[in-house]
């Protein structure tokens, strides 16, 4: 005889208590418990079941250990005297009966100082980046020195193989983006200097801002995204298989074989890309000039050297080896950081980006202080 | 303390009922990667609370079968039918219903390495939404505490895990939920003699308690002999034979007799005609 008390719609009747024996029927088990307040329900129905009474789980069809944890928790961690049970309902809460649960410890209280500590932390953490990066600094430059030492010994198919994939294979994209900002660039210029009618100067301020500025940032920006991401990935997942340990075993340096072979790659490909993007921004810039100022091609070619200078050229190829040297350093120290779990590949992956553009934008403020102390 | 009644059914173990409906039967399937073809009119059926061993030399498909009949490859033809329905049938909230009905213990363990061990366990019951947390935590300590380890285990990553360890919180995330099924891959490679030999135990203790059907693929015969209540030998593209693990070691044919009449085969189940077919019984 159901209690009235228990037969609402919630419990559906899972409870069924008439003072003396209560009875547990239907399924007690994940797929029923996980309906929106089953849980509630069920809990509150058991509570207001009398402690005196006896229990019979032999009308429960389906039992399993959600449902018996549930049951387990609502008797107190203990089986009631004279419950009946089925011989697979024993064995269940026997189970839970041989491995008791330690009580859930308190939550930590949160510290008014933690804020300083965290930022500590922070600290810490980039003054150990700085740290590890010198040292990878200090490697590189001994591996280059045993290079020029043995150039034989060098590990050049690796290197040619990561010129083609960072520089052959980067030409399409940054040809793309070049042309495009050359383009913009122009564009606006054009409707300025048209205004009073200086349209001819758009030959130098589209020529030194390209290739002085423009052309190596922007280049350093999408082989950053592009190769700089996928050299620390890529060095991440080989620490993650275990590659970088065999390596070791094998007696074969890091610093020689993965570091170096990228750093110098980089450091070949990214001047040339520099280049590269200069001539396509200063192609767009060129039509653009021509359909929005009507300035001739030809005239525009005759132009440029005067405008541009060699200086200025000079100065593109040394910031493309920096920066490129300095994308593939930091792509490889992230990489190198990477812990075994694959929260961490993401995690480097981004810092590797965001370092490595953050310090190409660095540089080239350095860069621009300087030359312009040596009035270049 | 406990006092149990007449009404309780045994806990019957249906060996090798070939009446029973199966669980899982797959039908004249055809699996091939480019011409290279793996599989060619395959029959299986798996029948409900046994262990089923699918045994077979390397590149025979064995763990290809296996994902096709999880749902996560396509047969190129035939029929993969689970519960009494094609598994690609399955789509939505009764393909989510389905997942809950199965547990899959990978090879290499699969335990997601940005999450600690404890959140790896209770992701599945999370995931089926409105279970309070302290429920899940009991249940997820409890589960941990019968799979041997302690609640300190529970803060670990993955990655600093053993391989015993590993194993043993990918099965307590693959019974999370309680499944009918439960799809073993190598489920002791890479463990040695002892911890392979606990690793059984567990799951035959777990067998026997919780009720559940088998399918694994291995390649260690001490397995075989100690868990499985049948076994399937894939070979030639096919179930080459199936039955208890005395009708397979009878057959005639090469593979087998290199499978289980080699040296390690005879030290691995050696003496095993004469305890008899119900060895693996639990």
């Amino acid at each position: 005889m159901p209690d009235p008390l228990l037969a609402n719609s919630a419990t559906l009747q899972t409870v069924v208590s008439d003072g003396t024996i209560c009875r547990l029927v239907g399924d007690w088990n994940v797929q029923q418990l996980s309906a929106r307040g089953a849980v509630l329900a069920r809990r509150q129905a058991l509570a207001q079941v009398k402690s005196a009474v006896r229990w019979d789980l032999s009308g429960i069809r389906k039992l399993d250990a959600v449902g018996a944890q549930l049951l387990w928790q609502a008797w107190g961690q203990c089986i009631p005297l004279g419950t009946v049970l089925t011989p697979s309902q024993q064995a269940l809460l026997g189970v839970l009966a041989q491995h008791p649960i330690a009580a859930a410890p308190a939550p930590q209280a949160v510290q008014w100082y933690s804020w300083i500590i965290t930022l500590g932390q922070s600290g810490y953490v980039a003054v150990n980046h700085g740290r590890e990066l010198l040292l990878l600094l200090g490697g590189l430059v001994f591996n280059l020195g045993l290079l020029l030492a043995r150039p034989s010994r060098g590990p050049w198919r690796e290197i040619s193989a990561q010129i083609f994939r960072v520089g052959a294979q980067a030409l399409g994209i940054t040809a793309l983006v070049g042309f495009l900002i050359g383009v913009v660039l122009s564009y606006l210029s054009a409707q300025q200097l048209a205004v009073f009618g200086a349209g001819q100067f758009i030959v130098k301020l589209l020529g030194v801002a390209t290739v002085r500025e423009l052309g190596p940032v922007l280049a350093a920006i999408l082989v950053a995204g592009r190769s700089g991401s996928s050299i620390t990935a890529q060095i991440g997942v080989m620490r993650v298989t275990q590659e970088l340990d065999a390596m070791q075993v094998m007696g074969i340096s890091h610093g020689q074989r993965l570091i170096m072979p990228r750093v110098i790659a980089l450091a070949i490909a990214m001047p040339l890309l520099v280049l590269w993007t200069d001539a396509v921004a200063l192609l767009g810039g060129m039509l653009a000039a021509k359909w929005q100022l009507g300035l001739s091609i030809i005239w525009f070619f005759d132009r440029l050297p005067d405008a541009i200078g060699l200086t200025n050229y000079w100065i593109s190829v040394i910031k493309g080896v920096t920066f490129g040297g300095w994308i593939a350093l930091a792509a490889c120290h992230f990489g190198l950081q990477i812990e075994p779990n694959t929260e961490s590949l993401g995690r480097g992956t981004t810092a590797s980006v965001v370092t490595s553009i953050t310090g190409v934008i660095l540089i080239d403020a350095l860069y621009a202080i300087l030359f312009n102390e040596m009035n270049l | 303390m406990m006092t149990s009644v007449a009404i309780a059914q045994p806990n019957e173990v249906l060996l090798n009922n070939q009446a029973a409906t199966p669980l899982i039967e797959v039908q004249d399937l055809t699996t091939a990667f480019g011409s290279h073809v793996v599989h060619e009119h395959l029959n299986l059926k798996i029948f409900p609370k046994e262990i089923l061993a699918l045994v077979g030399g390397s590149g025979s498909g064995k763990t290809t079968l296996l994902r096709q009949i999880l749902g996560l490859d396509r047969p190129r033809s035939g029929v993969v039918e689970v519960f009494g329905r094609p598994v690609h049938e399955y789509v939505g909230a009764e393909r989510i219903a389905l997942t809950h009905r199965w547990g899959m213990l990978f090879q290499a363990g699969a335990l997601f390495s940005a999450l600690p061990v404890f959140d790896n366990i209770a992701l599945p019951l999370r995931e089926v939404h409105h279970l309070p947390e302290d429920l899940i935590r009991d249940v997820v300590l409890m589960r941990l505490s019968w799979m041997g380890l302690t609640p300190r285990d529970a803060a670990l990553m993955p990655s600093e895990l053993s391989g015993g360890m590993v194993k043993r919180v990918a099965l307590a995330r693959a019974l999370a939920l309680d499944p009918e099924l439960l799809f073993l891959d190598e489920p002791t490679a890479g463990l040695d003699p002892q911890r392979s030999d606990e690793f059984v135990d567990l799951i035959r203790v777990l067998h026997r308690e919780l009720g559940f059907t088998v399918v694994m693929v291995t390649h260690d015969l001490d397995t075989i002999g100690a868990l499985a209540t049948r076994v399937a030998v894939l070979a030639e593209k096919k179930v080459l034979v199936e039955g208890s693990l005395e009708q397979v070691m009878q057959t005639q044919h090469p593979f087998i007799e290199a499978f289980f009449h080699g040296e390690r085969g005879a030290r691995a189940l050696g003496g095993h005609e004469a305890k008899g077919v119900n060895h693996g019984k639990p």
